[in-house]
């Protein structure tokens, strides 16, 4: 259950934000997640709850944005949408394939209230 | 943290010992601590919420912050302090019993009159793998990590702090047995090694993709038992270029020894 540690650095990091920005409350927080970054959505979902508990994202609406896996072969350069790591490229078959978008694990932005 | 409940109290069910250390820690979080369910009196200013339109103001404040930034910033500073003492290190993942400990010691055995070696041991309970590897005469701390389903470059931190090992060495860290959780978490190691055994089926790199992606190398184990069982070598080590295509495949018994000149040559270079 990594999603608790992830759910916790979200946390951390927007706690640490909101401090140095004086803010009194954070309404808000968006994330950008890919689809090939290793988060199991439906168990973020089940550790969200617990991690925020207490802190400063406890009243927060959550955005996440979901980015799609795209990878580019590199036998024939096609790019192309990624599910899973084991895809073959859709076009010569090749799996020299690297990963250009999907891996990303980000907080975006956080809305802060400030007095 | 507490993985118990998510809470800020700091996780006390990690503990870091050498075997034979007195338990002096708490190994069991202490939840003595208040969860305030039915109201909030912890004075993060309620009063004033972003409703509050004549004194608040609202401000979105773009981030673009990564999520695992502690742990990658700790885990460069561990690779920092391993590079400039010319520690190889190599983080060990698999699944749990998988025959991580086994190589360990074999390897232990072959390599450690040439290059001083050290191991740290995770696992969420027990002594038991540190103790085996003290056996064979080389320094090893064993992380507990409790509830935690994965080493993190703090924990790393703090047992290489405890192991001090030499410079010219050679560092095996033995992540907790899971094929999920700790492919996301840098160590601070050189080479990323994945084991998996011919008594698991050949599509574990399929099956467990994010893992064999992450990975640097893969060690095929208990070749020995090929004889007895279906498990399809070629099959699988297509799976593994499939999922990842640069990665090297060792195939190997630790407890026969067979293929294992290959592995030790393989570490030995890592060190030169």
């Amino acid at each position: 259950m990594h999603e608790l540690s992830i759910a916790y650095s979200i946390v951390e990091i927007a706690g640490e934000e909101a401090r140095k920005a004086e803010a009194i409350s954070v309404s808000g927080i968006e994330l950008d997640i890919g689809l090939l970054a290793g988060v199991e959505f439906d168990a973020f979902d089940f550790a969200w709850p617990e991690a925020i508990k207490n802190t400063v994202l406890e009243n927060a609406d959550r955005k996440i944005n979901k980015i799609p896996g795209k990878a580019k072969c590199g036998r024939c350069g096609h790019v192309f949408d990624m599910q899973d790591y084991f895809e073959l490229c859709p076009q010569c078959g090749a799996y020299e394939n690297e990963v250009i978008s999907g891996k990303e694990l980000k907080i975006r932005s956080i809305d802060i209230t400030k007095i | 943290m507490c993985s118990t409940c998510g809470c800020n109290q700091p996780d006390e069910a990690v503990t870091i010992k050498v075997p034979g250390e007195m338990d002096t820690e708490k190994s069991i979080h202490s939840h003595d601590h208040q969860h305030d369910h039915d109201h909030h009196h912890h004075g993060e200013g309620h009063d004033h919420t972003h409703h509050d339109h004549d004194h608040s103001h609202n401000h979105v404040i773009e981030l673009e912050r990564d999520i695992l930034q502690k742990n990658d910033l700790l885990a460069e500073r561990n690779r920092g302090y391993l590079e400039a003492k010319n520690i190889a290190t190599l983080n060990m993942m698999s699944s749990p019993g998988s025959g991580k400990t086994t190589l360990l010691e074999e390897t232990i055995r072959k390599i450690d009159k040439d290059i001083p070696t050290y191991v740290i041991e995770g696992d969420q309970q027990t002594m038991n793998d540190a103790n085996r590897i003290a056996s064979t005469g080389v320094k090893v701390v064993q992380v507990n990590t409790g509830k935690g389903c994965h080493l993190d470059s703090d924990m790393v931190h703090k047992a290489i702090s405890k192991l001090e090992p030499e410079d010219n060495s050679l560092l095996f860290i033995e992540n907790v047995g899971n094929l999920v959780c700790p492919s996301l978490f840098d160590l601070g190691e050189d080479k990323r090694v994945v084991i998996m055994s011919v008594t698991e089926g050949e599509d574990k790199p399929i099956k467990y993709p994010h893992m064999f992606q992450s990975a640097d190398i893969c060690v095929i184990n208990k070749i020995d038992l090929l004889p007895y069982l279906k498990f399809d070598l070629e099959q699988a080590k297509e799976y593994v270029r499939q999922v990842n295509h640069h990665m090297e495949i060792i195939e190997l018994s630790a407890q026969t020894g067979e293929g294992m000149d290959v592995w030790i040559a393989w570490l030995k270079k890592l060190v030169s």
